[in-house]
């Protein structure tokens, strides 16, 4: 897969297409996002870290559509500045866990043998911790930032990546073609990366697209915890926390402002993976 | 046209042809089914010359194909392997890593069903260069040049186009020539063919073999041909080796096959197979059904059960080969039987 290969475009709006309108419309959200967190601190009409206590809680006026924080701060330059971290974590958290899962899950499925219960196994151990106990660890080590929350989420993901790739990977190697190509005296790195790994791309896709929607929730949590990015930073997990006591106070607009972005972007990030994870299963019959 | 990589102890194997190119000696494998370990080759002992064609004809299940997958080392993980297979001075069996993948290179193979041994998202083009690319450092336009040259040997004339395209737009006989093709780019010396023609409809069955018998003449390869047809193995092949049960129980010129065979099994084989020139009422099928190796009695012929010259001394032992009359037979009364075989298989 020649990657910005103009074939290689068209093949992917092709498959866009197919997953209908949901599909076309999640596509759409994400995109948004993903250009906001690009260009969100050139888009701000105000300083998104300058507060003013005079406005703290002010509600939305003319020039400010969703009001001012708890410290004074114009929250829709907070959610635009806020849009980096908030997508770059789970980003850095799909590449990473995707990457050493589909590694793992190849070695293990061509390998197979004591290689691979050996992975399986160790899979199955990390099972046992869930995201956030490990990103507490993460913390306690090497102290709280997206950084370490970043890592541990990777780790934490690697099982639920692997253990389906896995699967897939087992059954490309049993398929006649991966034998001819043995005997053809291809060597197994060249029969995993230009054949294994490219007929099961699209369901590392997929599954990537639906570990993004888990990852920005746990990495919210984890912000909101305290243990992710660090105020004053924008983040949309961070200004939940942050502005909680609005919701208790009779200003619910900026906490509640920010989970919605996030709310938004997990749902259309959720729809089109399990809609391409469909158009997977259907492709590989 | 494709020169073979640089001399060294693979590539020069079987440069004098009295040499064996390729010998299996004792090869006995055993597989675990359901916990068990059972023994799917039995004393398998095949020898092949440089340049030579040796078919292997059997019925379903007798070990045909498992012994061109040992000789390629395509064995099922966990099986067990006695004896051994020699190619020149190498050892196959104790190849590993680069070594094994220089020994793939000097033998081909191609199977029955060429749509399930290709990659289905790759172009032919891709398919067929991959090995010389990476194997051979060969450019990819004189892969590419090379592969279109091979196609128009295997009666594909618009290579260049064909290279575009995907496995699923051609027909099972034009894959199966891609696939001979594409197995004789790299120029080996020894092509293990497992049924090649089976899942193709007969007239393309016979263009397929035209083909294939001429270019591997043509470059001196050696052959193993696995088919069941015994007529189509004795047509193209020097010798052919006759399984039963995991076991070879005949080897013969193929010319000999017929007029005299050295097992009752061989004379059984080609009596139940129906004639052009004479008609007959009812085809002699053996009586019975055939045996895989492991259900096969290990103490006496695995034939006798089926066998109508079954007779004290083939249930005392079991048959070691013999040889005889420059064949050879895993037959314990073949030196009385020879001569009234082929009579049977007349009348």
């Amino acid at each position: 897969m020649a990657a910005g290969d103009a074939s290689t475009f068209r093949r992917g709006l092709a498959l866009l297409r197919a997953t209908g309108p949901v599909g076309i419309a999640s596509a759409v959200v994400i995109a948004a996002a993903t250009l906001t967190a690009v260009f969100g601190p050139l888009l701000a009409p105000d300083d998104p870290d300058l507060p003013n206590l005079s406005l703290s809680w002010a509600g939305p006026v003319g020039g400010h559509l969703l009001g001012y924080d708890f410290q004074g701060r114009d929250v829709l330059s907070r959610l635009l500045a806020g849009a980096q971290s908030s997508m770059l974590g789970p980003l850095a958290v799909v590449v990473l866990s995707v990457a050493a899962g589909t590694l793992l899950a190849v070695t293990a499925a061509w390998r197979r043998g004591i290689s691979d219960t050996a992975i399986s196994s160790g899979l199955n151990i990390l099972f046992a911790f869930p995201g956030i106990l490990l990103a507490i660890f993460a913390a306690a080590i090497f102290g709280a930032g997206l950084p370490a929350a970043a890592i541990a989420l990777s780790i934490a993901y690697l099982p639920y990546v692997a253990r389906v790739l896995r699967g897939a990977a087992l059954k490309e190697r049993g398929q006649p073609y991966v034998a001819a190509l043995e005997v053809q005296g291809a060597s197994a790195t060249a029969i995993c990366l230009r054949h294994v790994v490219p007929n099961i791309w699209p369901l590392i896709v997929a599954q990537a697209t639906i570990l993004f929607g888990y990852a920005m929730v746990d990495l919210a949590a984890i912000s909101f915890l305290g243990l992710g990015v660090q105020p004053p930073t924008a983040n949309w997990g961070v200004m939940i926390a942050e502005n909680q006591d609005g919701l208790l106070l009779g200003h619910p607009l900026p906490a509640v402002a920010a989970g919605l972005c996030i709310v938004t972007v997990v749902i259309a990030v959720n729809l089109l993976g399990e809609r391409l994870s469909a158009q997977a299963q259907a492709a590989r019959g | 046209m494709s020169d073979p990589a640089p001399a060294d102890s693979l590539a020069s194997a079987g440069a004098a042809s009295a040499l064996p190119l390729l010998e299996a000696a004792g090869l006995t494998v055993l597989l675990e089914v359901n916990g068990a370990r059972r023994a799917v080759l039995r004393d398998v002992s095949l020898t092949l010359r440089p340049g030579e064609a040796v078919g292997l004809v059997g019925e379903s299940g007798s070990g045909k194909s498992m012994t061109a997958r040992a000789m390629g080392r395509l064995l099922p993980a966990g099986a067990e392997v006695r004896g051994s297979i020699r190619f020149g001075s190498t050892d196959v069996g104790e190849l590993s890593g680069a070594d094994l993948r220089r020994y793939r290179t000097r033998v081909a193979m191609i199977f029955q069903d060429p749509r399930a041994h290709v990659n289905p998202v790759r172009r032919i083009g891709d398919f067929m260069t991959e090995a010389l690319r990476t194997n051979h450092e060969v450019s990819r336009g004189e892969a590419r040049r090379r592969a279109a040259d091979m196609l128009a040997q295997v009666g594909i004339e618009d290579g260049a186009r064909r290279l575009q395209q995907y496995p699923y737009q051609m027909s099972g006989g034009m894959l199966q020539r891609v696939m001979i093709a594409a197995a004789l780019l790299t120029g080996p010396s020894l092509l293990l063919a497992d049924e090649p023609t089976t899942a193709l409809d007969v007239t393309t069955q016979a263009e397929v073999m035209a083909i294939l018998d001429g270019l591997r003449r043509q470059s001196g390869l050696a052959m193993l041909f696995i088919t069941h047809d015994l007529e189509l193995a004795a047509a193209i092949c020097d010798r052919t080796a006759v399984m039963y049960a995991g076991q070879i129980v005949e080897v013969r010129a193929s010319s000999l096959l017929h007029s005299d065979p050295l097992h009752p099994y061989t004379a059984a084989l080609a009596a139940a197979r129906p004639d052009i020139v004479r008609s007959a009422r009812r085809l002699r099928a053996i009586p019975g059904r055939p045996l895989s190796a492991f259900e096969a009695p290990v103490a006496e012929c695995a034939f006798a059960p089926r066998c109508t010259y079954a007779g004290d001394v083939c249930r005392a032992a079991w048959p070691g080969l013999v040889e005889l009359g420059g064949g050879m037979s895993r037959c314990a009364r073949v030196h009385e039987l020879r001569g009234q075989l082929q009579a049977a298989s007349d009348g």
